[in-house]
């Protein structure tokens, strides 16, 4: 399958957005660890914005970047929305309120805990009324993110829109799962070439070796964070190199991407 | 693009384990929903719930996986000779050349509602095998032996349907040459006391498209469909769109609903005109039927037959879409328009040509609906191959 890529979005410690990250990855300034703080996406409606999640936020965040380097209108744009675990803030609290004697579930953290919400949200915000997948496959969400999103591209002829968004647990199923820090990136992906390519894409399955980063900092987002496995891709193009990237992906069926970003 | 078919399909719901009693149930119009005394539950509502499930065992390499979720998955993988027909296909196209597109929206969190009520997570906890998303997916892969591309789909209540589209774009693709479709939600405290907490559930058993409906009861359900090329009922189009309305309730004017219909339709080359029934999504809550309505009655007129088979298995929340791509399948291979057997009184307001009685008659194309929380609206179009 060939696909243009047309824009990214990126939002992980040290890494704010595509401009700062494109700068860490190409190898032109060094890579700091630091807190990332996400606000509220702007497209949203001022009360959404109040109640809205560090999922939606995050996902909106890296979705809004992409398509502002597209050049497309949201609204015209299918999405791919990959997570390996949704919101685990609110699945925790709506846990801890299940746990208690009063079992009063609030109804907005109800609706806020589907797997899909950063979706909604989105369509709601962009009233991008096109078809929408939200997909989880544990460690290789991202690979089945980017095949979902390469399919939907090829047989509907139409541009997607990837986000891959991770957040780390709260303290209780932290304990049994560990995702190293936030993370989300998004892509653009269009079926055919327009003036805003950045790189040339084709995917196919294999059944290699994960291509890993050498910077240790870099690889331990990479290795710790299934959103994380995004960051070879995203440095080829950073790098402006002609690779590829092998990417994990469930049962050893890995994605091989022939990255063209000369 | 090359015609794809259900080529073997299984379900198991509070109707009952299987096709044959799944057929039995709505030829007999027997709904199976009853008041709810599923776990701890304090809650005036009426639930649909699969018998023996607390008896069965995921057991051997996969016990790691037991949970209510999986243990679904496991009756339904055993039964209707599906898992013979999952072999035979190995054979045929190999094992890493099937995927498995599974859907759930609430996975096996019953088990760690469980957990946090007793105090704490065991550091055993089996998060990846039971709680993560992806657990329905992951099983059905191991059970079935299978190694290709593998995901699930979690989008509210449209999840399965969308497993169904998936598939024909990963085989249309060339990805995968067949794949294992549908998926399972089995029931649990958060979506009882969330859909309480939203004020959609009702308190006897749900009355779809009724003047005097008031909400939904939730089912569990698991179903699963082989999709390959060649004979058995024929996946004849599908289309998916968004809301872009709001989190928890349908446009009112059933825009999205309408929007993936056309879609669907488009796909398959047909006319509103050639389809002989509907499967609604038709929760029975106030808003979410009367938003359909207007999207069937809008692109369809009064004439074309319809109804929601909700009254008879409760609503399935992610399992709807191959629960009912699975009736849809029977209503052709068998001539049935299943009845509605909890409603009682259409809506007055009603413009679609709901069927309360259904009819027997020969059914040649059916259009399926599921919609979801998020606005997530995915509609198929089966039919003989």
């Amino acid at each position: 399958m060939r696909l243009y890529l047309e824009g990214i979005g990126l939002c992980a410690p040290g890494l704010a957005n595509w401009g700062e990250g494109r700068e860490v990855l190409a190898g032109n300034s060094p890579y700091r660890p630091a807190e990332m703080r996400v606000a509220a996406s702007p497209l949203l409606p001022a009360a959404e914005r109040r109640r809205t999640t560090d999922s939606v936020k995050l996902a909106m965040n890296v979705g809004g970047e992409a398509i502002a380097q597209s050049g497309r209108r949201a609204e015209d744009v299918m999405s791919v929305f990959t997570s390996s675990g949704g919101d685990g803030k609110t699945i925790t609290a709506i846990f801890e309120t299940l746990a208690s004697s009063e079992r009063e579930v609030s109804p907005t953290r109800f609706h806020n805990s589907v797997h899909n919400a950063p979706a909604g949200y989105w369509s709601i915000a962009t009233g991008c009324r096109e078809a929408s997948t939200s997909l989880c496959a544990h460690d290789f969400s991202f690979a089945a993110g980017l095949l979902e999103a390469a399919t939907r591209a090829v047989t509907e002829q139409s541009a997607v829109l990837l986000i891959a968004y991770d957040l780390p647990y709260p303290p209780v199923l932290a304990a049994c799962r560990t995702i190293a820090a936030p993370f989300g990136a998004a892509m653009v992906v269009s079926p055919y070439r327009t003036a805003a390519c950045l790189a040339e894409l084709s995917l196919d399955l294999c059944r290699d070796v994960e291509t890993p980063l050498e910077d240790p900092e870099l690889e331990s987002l990479r290795a710790g964070i299934p959103a994380g496995r995004a960051l070879p891709l995203l440095m080829a193009v950073a790098r402006g190199e002609e690779r590829r990237i092998v990417i994990p992906n469930v049962a050893g069926n890995s994605v091989a991407v022939g990255v063209d970003a000369r | 693009m090359q015609q794809l078919s259900l080529s073997h399909f299984t379900v198991t719901s509070a109707l009952g384990s299987g096709l044959n009693a799944t057929l039995a149930a709505l030829r007999g119009r027997r709904s199976a929903l009853r008041p709810c005394d599923f776990e701890t539950v304090d809650l005036p509502t009426w639930i649909g719930m699969v018998e023996g499930l607390d008896e069965v065992r995921v057991e051997g390499a996969l016990a790691a996986y037991d949970c209510r979720n999986n243990r679904l998955a496991q009756l339904a993988l055993a039964q209707d000779g599906f898992r013979e027909a999952v072999t035979e296909a190995v054979g045929r196209y190999g094992a890493g050349r099937i995927g498995v597109f599974a859907g759930t929206s609430t996975s096996a969190i019953l088990e760690t509602e469980q957990a946090f009520r007793r105090g704490a997570l065991p550091p055993t906890f089996p998060y990846r095998e039971t709680h993560n998303t992806f657990s329905i997916a992951d099983f059905v892969q191991r059970a079935l032996g299978l190694q290709g591309p593998a995901m699930v789909i979690s989008s509210a209540c449209s999840s399965t349907a969308m497993t169904i589209a998936a598939a024909a774009r990963m085989i249309a693709c060339g990805l995968c040459d067949a794949a294992v479709v549908g998926g399972v939600d089995s029931l649990c405290l958060t979506t009882l006391y969330g859909f309480h907490s939203l004020q959609l559930t009702a308190e006897g058993p749900c009355r779809p498209f009724d003047a005097g409906r008031s909400g939904i009861s939730i089912g569990e359900a698991g179903g699963f469909a082989l999709v390959q090329p060649g004979p058995g009922i024929a996946l004849l189009g599908y289309g998916e769109s968004s809301d872009a309305h709001h989190m928890s309730s349908p446009h009112p004017e059933g825009l999205g609903a309408r929007r993936a219909m056309e879609k669907a339709l488009r796909s398959a080359g047909l006319r509103p005109a050639d389809i002989d029934y509907i499967n609604l999504h038709g929760t029975a809550t106030k808003v979410g039927d009367a938003a359909e309505d207007k999207a069937v009655a809008g692109l369809f007129g009064g004439a074309t037959p319809c109804g929601s088979t909700k009254g008879f298995t409760g609503h399935t929340l992610g399992a709807s879409g191959i629960v009912e791509a699975v009736i849809s399948a029977l209503a052709i291979a068998h001539g049935l328009i299943p009845a509605s057997p909890t409603t009682a009184t259409l809506d007055p307001e009603i413009a679609c040509g709901y069927l309360i009685g259904g009819a027997d008659r020969p059914v040649t194309r059916v259009m399926s609906n599921s919609f979801g929380f998020g606005g997530s609206n995915c509609s198929l179009i089966f039919g003989r191959a």
